[in-house]
């Protein structure tokens, strides 16, 4: 069993996010690292091939100036390759582009039994990718998947839904969803990070792939506006002297709470 | 352009339109006159609150007999856009069908996407949609170049559901097209967590613990002090990850958003992507060991304190009124 997963490098979240002056897109470039919902992704690719007995991981990525810091994260849990895209013309890209490319990555590594994501990235969560790439690529999906086997060449998976779950059988190729939690992503150990530094990554450009890159310029979309949203004030923070709660308590008095 | 024609992506729970369906029909109708609701499933017992809601006609697949919405609604939608029906400007909720149908939608039409939107106005010949970013600090807005129809997705409670009073709905059918390998996936089963008192996101008190409870056990506390001040328990994603709670109870950015008088946040940091699900609420009470947590820059007070400590106190006080 072959299974690709789409992994995004992202500024690290802990660092405070900014837009590029000149298009108003999110700035992507500094040092990446592995987006943490991916490695959700990673570990349940892993564990399905190694239930299946054979085949490998593949892990496709896009990023400006061919970063792979945050796939080596993914090469290193035991990923066997990837496909990086890295293009300067596709600075920018909105998720319908982000999608095209990526399916194209997909193509091109002759395709998989199954494709794995997250729902959505931790930077700009536009969330819509995944289901993009499937109906690109013509493949059934199950977004927010929770819970995922394979069971006599099908998939079966526990799917998200506003009042609790539903249980999704779906034919292979598919490509899932998976939420953070599905299962416990393994830390990368020492002879991984060794190892993964030289396991095949190979970097292409948007027309390698055969997709042209619209650009920003290309979504049919423009940022008119950037302004500040009115910040809500912090208000009284008092140190705990073991009577505190007494606080809380006319809080909610004053407010007709109690 | 003018928008001539909005449609906007309806759901139905237990017999009645969402309330975020409702919500988007209410900015539906105020941008134009000619709004239509898309529905997954059987219109006739909704047709009329769709009606009053602002949509003066409903496009209804019928059931989906397990299809899953992303692919079968998306298709019909292609359909009646192709048979020459064509709107300006589609709304969807976002939530888990609503983005499947966008996304799917957005490659059968080739358009992009934008998500997590909270307004759009029409501004003389452009359309402008608002989305926050950076947990809300910062507030983008976008015009839309091109022809439509635009594709937007709103977050739960951006606009507040009002009735118009308008008649019922016209019913007409919409046929989901041969889905192909694209309708792979089916429905098998479906289950509903079992709730008790008030829902998340409707609750006017909302207490949810977090990664500082320490383990699993202690969310028993946050339960209970919801219960008493006749609220809902929520969650943050870190230990609705860690699956000490069903995800039902997560609040945030991929939760539930919640706006109600009163939220407790308790042992609970104040990661963006919770803020985001919460920042709306009336008054912010925050309860957290580290004073320099994100959470206190929002609350309207704010506990230094460790919540083994102060919530136990809370409650057998107000256990004693």
């Amino acid at each position: 069993m072959n299974v690709i997963v789409c992994v995004k490098q992202i500024p690290d979240p802990a660092l405070p996010g900014a837009l590029d002056g000149a298009t108003n897109t999110l700035k992507r470039d500094g040092k990446l690292i592995l987006d943490d919902s991916d490695a959700y992704g990673v570990e349940m690719a892993l564990q399905l091939v190694d239930a299946a007995g054979g085949g490998e991981v593949s892990i496709i990525s896009m990023a400006p100036n061919g970063e792979t810091a945050g796939m080596r994260t993914a090469l290193a849990m035991g990923a066997a390759k990837g496909i990086l895209v890295s293009d300067p013309a596709l600075q920018g890209s909105d998720a319908l582009t982000t999608a095209k490319i990526l399916a194209a990555a997909v193509q091109r590594l002759g395709g998989a039994d199954l494709i794995i994501a997250a729902t959505e990235s931790s930077d700009g969560y536009t969330g819509t990718v995944p289901e993009q790439m499937a109906e690109v690529l013509g493949l059934p999906s199950v977004t927010f998947a929770k819970k995922v086997k394979i069971d006599g060449g099908v998939l079966k998976a526990d799917r998200q839904t506003e009042e609790g779950y539903d249980e999704v059988e779906c034919a292979l190729p598919a490509l899932i969803s998976v939420t953070a939690g599905v299962v416990e992503p393994r830390y990368p150990s020492f002879k991984g990070i060794m190892a993964a530094k030289s396991k095949p990554v190979e970097e292409v450009t948007a027309s390698d792939l055969g997709v042209t890159p619209a650009g920003w310029a290309g979504a049919g979309q423009k940022v008119t506006l950037v302004a500040q949203a009115e910040a809500r004030q912090a208000g009284e923070i008092v140190e705990d002297d073991g009577e505190s709660f007494g606080k809380i308590v006319a809080f909610l008095e004053n407010l007709k709470v109690i | 352009m003018a928008i001539n024609s909005v449609w906007v992506f309806a759901q139905v729970t237990n017999g009645v339109a969402t309330t975020g369906t409702l919500e988007l029909l209410t900015k539906a109708r105020s941008l134009s006159s000619n709004v239509t609701a898309i529905l997954g499933g059987d219109a006739s017992g909704v047709a009329a609150q769709l009606g009053e809601f602002g949509a003066t006609k409903v496009y209804a697949t019928g059931d989906l007999a397990g299809k899953l919405p992303g692919v079968a609604v998306s298709g019909a939608m292609k359909a009646i856009i192709d048979g020459g029906d064509k709107p300006d400007l589609i709304l969807f909720p976002q939530n888990y069908e609503g983005r499947d149908v966008l996304s799917r939608l957005s490659v059968k039409l080739n358009k992009s996407v934008l998500t997590n939107s909270i307004d759009v106005a029409v501004d003389g010949d452009a359309v402008n949609a608002t989305t926050p970013i950076f947990g809300g600090n910062t507030l983008v807005t976008t015009t839309f170049t091109g022809e439509g129809p635009y594709l937007v997705a709103f977050r739960p409670k951006s606009f507040a559901a009002e009735a118009s009073g308008g008649a019922p709905a016209a019913i007409a059918a919409a046929s989901v097209p041969d889905l192909g390998a694209t309708g792979g996936a089916k429905v098998t089963a479906v289950h509903v967590e079992e709730t008790t008192g008030p829902k998340l996101d409707e609750a006017s008190v909302v207490v949810s613990g977090g990664r500082g409870l320490g383990e699993a056990d202690k969310y028993a506390m946050v339960e209970e002090l919801a219960k008493l001040l006749k609220g809902a328990p929520g969650a943050s994603r870190a230990i609705v990850d860690a699956g000490w709670v069903p995800y039902s109870y997560q609040v945030g950015q991929t939760g539930k958003v919640v706006k109600p008088s009163v939220y407790i946040a308790a042992g609970i940091s104040g990661a963006t992507q919770h803020m985001v699900g919460m920042k709306g609420a009336k008054n912010i009470i925050a309860i957290n060991k580290d004073k320099e947590a994100p959470i206190f820059g929002i609350a309207d007070l704010g506990i230094v304190g460790d919540v083994h400590k102060v919530l136990p106190k809370l409650i057998e006080a107000l256990k004693g009124r």
